[in-house]
């Protein structure tokens, strides 16, 4: 059980100084623990700390107070550069604007972690391209994001995001740009990768696409309001 | 291998974004295009003055001597020197019987006359009575011909030798040797003609003047209270022993009491060398700050325009850093894109200096070059100036919190 567990949070807490005496306490508390090849959704409506949540899971930013075990090492303590090579190694970003970037094509936007993680140019290549061939855009990897539909950015942005074979997928309301057909294809696409045995942690505050997960936190007034395994719809075949 | 991919990675995006903001970066490298053209600009011709100047110097000879009533560079009190005697003539004897360390003596008394050859004439040649010693006395320059002997210097036989600017206005086509030009009024036979010194003082050298014997110079102008004694040094390292050794046989000659000083003057090339080394830099350093400015101002440009840069690219960077670029990364690429820019201008700058000193030297006929220190002082200057500018934008960026620069829109 302790080995399989990926994210281990206890009594996660995070506050902000607002200037003067005023401070707003966006989690107050929050253990949480996810195990490999689990599928989760993290739901809350604006303002409930669900997105500080993802930020301190995603080690984009460290809590105020508590414990965060990543793969049984702490990284509550660690500092930015540490905090760099986890998020390059371990966690795969997608997010709900994408976050491509502009002037690169989508191979030298998939290649990016590659890069940062010093692998030699050819293998880059390869791996990139592979990893395009998986969320179908195979024949179209010199393409700038311009040129490519807002489903097949995020697709570039997955395919990104699973380029280093991370140990989590965060993904920050995947399907909020695009059209309810797109977001669909996405969710699917997303089923098959964790199919494959990847860990999916899914923020958004929408009730049907959190239904595609596994199992629902639901997160209000910085505090789990619940956490509950639910029976999956099945994603259109 | 780690550190060789992200300046590689950083190369690209620096272009990238050059590329992106094409009219923006032409007009930020401007300003390090007017300052390396200023800077090379003045370090060349500071250069080719130099050269120029050392040039010239060569024709005072390193290895000669002169014996003259006054210094050539002084900042004594001219009433303490004014009333010294004249060097006289006769000391040449002195000097040959007695000087070791010198090989040969020679007297030069100089007047400016009208010098012709028919129709052609000049009218300002330096007219220069010598004896048959001076060739060797000067450093013995090439002849197209021959110097006077020792029976035509010592019989005043009306025979000249000639420079190479004399022999341009009065022979335009043909050769002078075997000629006959008027040297006020009377006929000389020209015996040869002295290669070309040019340089700064191409009046002062053997170009401008015609070479007389000693004799005849006296017998046509009567005696000349201005007598240079060029004095030419046996071995060129034993210049200051042979000044010591020359100095002590003035001073007997003179009888001047030990502890009075000399009432005379030993000048040579170094003088001149020395004062001039130290104008020029003073002139360069002087210069060279100010061009220097104007790379500052181009620095205060790319700053600028760096810090700009980051602040629309916060997204960007955000982006870069949740993928796992740390710190460090954040800050060479931004590092690279400034040193980027400013190498730009620099070669821009070169370019057009290298363009810009070719034309002024082909109007003025000037040697002037670039010299390869420059442009690698060119090369160096502009990239510390893209890095010093580029440091605090490049820190501000690779210290943004990747929460907030995601947020950025």
């Amino acid at each position: 059980m302790q080995d399989s567990q990926v994210i281990n949070l206890q009594q996660i807490t995070k506050s902000y100084d607002m200037g003067g005496a005023e401070q707003v306490n966006a989690l107050r508390g929050v253990s949480v623990a996810i195990r490999k090849n689990e599928y989760v959704a993290i739901m809350g409506p604006s303002g409930s700390g669900k997105s500080t949540l993802m930020n301190i899971i995603g080690c984009l930013d460290t809590p105020t107070s508590g414990l965060y075990e990543f793969n049984g090492i702490n990284v509550s303590e660690m500092n930015d550069n540490e905090l760099a090579k986890v998020r390059n190694k371990e966690i795969g970003f997608v997010f709900q604007t994408f976050n491509l970037l502009a002037r690169s094509d989508a191979l030298h936007n998939v290649e990016l972690p590659l890069i940062y993680a010093g692998v030699h140019s050819v293998e880059r290549r390869r791996q990139a391209t592979e990893a395009l061939d998986h969320v179908g855009l195979g024949d179209r990897i010199h393409h700038k994001p311009n040129e490519l539909s807002g489903g097949q950015r995020q697709r570039v942005a997955i395919a990104r995001a699973l380029v280093n074979r991370p140990s989590i997928l965060l993904a920050d309301e995947p399907t909020g740009n695009l059209d309810s057909k797109t977001g669909d294809e996405i969710m699917i696409l997303f089923e098959e990768i964790h199919k494959l045995g990847n860990t999916i942690i899914l923020v958004t505050h929408e009730e049907y696409i959190a239904e595609h997960a596994d199992r629902i936190i639901r997160v209000r007034d910085g505090e789990v309001a619940s956490d509950e395994n639910v029976t999956r719809i099945a994603a259109v075949a | 291998m780690y550190f060789a991919q992200e300046i590689r990675e950083g190369l690209m995006i620096a272009f990238g974004a050059i590329r992106a903001n094409k009219m923006r970066s032409v007009l930020t490298t401007l300003g390090i295009i007017i300052g390396i053209v200023a800077v090379t600009g003045m370090a060349t011709a500071i250069d080719g003055l130099d050269k120029a100047f050392e040039k010239s110097a060569k024709a005072f000879g390193t290895d000669i001597l002169y014996v003259q009533k006054f210094p050539w560079v002084s900042n004594e009190d001219w009433s303490l020197i004014r009333n010294r005697p004249d060097i006289k003539a006769q000391y040449v004897d002195v000097i040959e019987r007695q000087a070791k360390l010198s090989s040969a003596a020679a007297p030069v008394v100089v007047r400016r006359t009208v010098v012709k050859n028919g129709n052609f004439q000049l009218e300002d040649a330096f007219v220069t009575g010598t004896t048959h010693a001076y060739n060797e006395a000067s450093g013995n320059m090439n002849i197209d011909g021959r110097f006077f002997t020792a029976e035509e210097s010592d019989r005043g036989r009306l025979v000249c030798v000639i420079g190479a600017t004399v022999a341009e206005k009065l022979f335009p086509t043909g050769d002078p040797v075997g000629q006959t030009i008027s040297v006020a009024g009377a006929p000389y036979q020209v015996l040869g003609v002295y290669e070309k010194q040019g340089g700064l003082w191409g009046r002062f050298t053997s170009d401008n003047r015609v070479f007389i014997p000693f004799e005849s110079f006296q017998n046509r102008f009567g005696s000349r209270r201005w007598v240079t004694i060029n004095v030419k040094v046996a071995d060129v390292e034993e210049m200051e022993n042979a000044k010591l050794e020359l100095e002590g046989i003035l001073r007997k000659v003179r009888r001047i009491d030990p502890g009075k000083p000399n009432n005379f003057n030993i000048n040579a090339q170094e003088i001149l060398t020395q004062t001039f080394g130290q104008f020029t830099l003073v002139v360069g350093g002087i210069g060279l700050i100010i061009t220097g400015l104007s790379l500052i101002v181009g620095g205060i440009g790319i700053m600028n325009i760096m810090f700009v840069s980051v602040t629309e690219r916060t997204k960007e960077i955000g982006i870069r850093k949740a993928i796992g670029a740390k710190k460090r990364s954040i800050l060479i690429q931004f590092l690279i894109e400034a040193a980027a820019l400013c190498l730009i201008g620099g070669m821009i700058g070169l370019v057009i200096s290298f363009i810009l000193v070719q034309v002024v030297s082909n109007v003025f006929e000037l040697e002037a070059s670039m010299p390869a220190f420059v442009v690698i002082i060119a090369i160096l200057v502009s990239l510390t100036v893209g890095v010093v500018s580029g440091f605090l934008p490049a820190f501000r960026a690779a210290k943004m919190d990747p929460v907030e620069a995601l947020r950025y829109e």
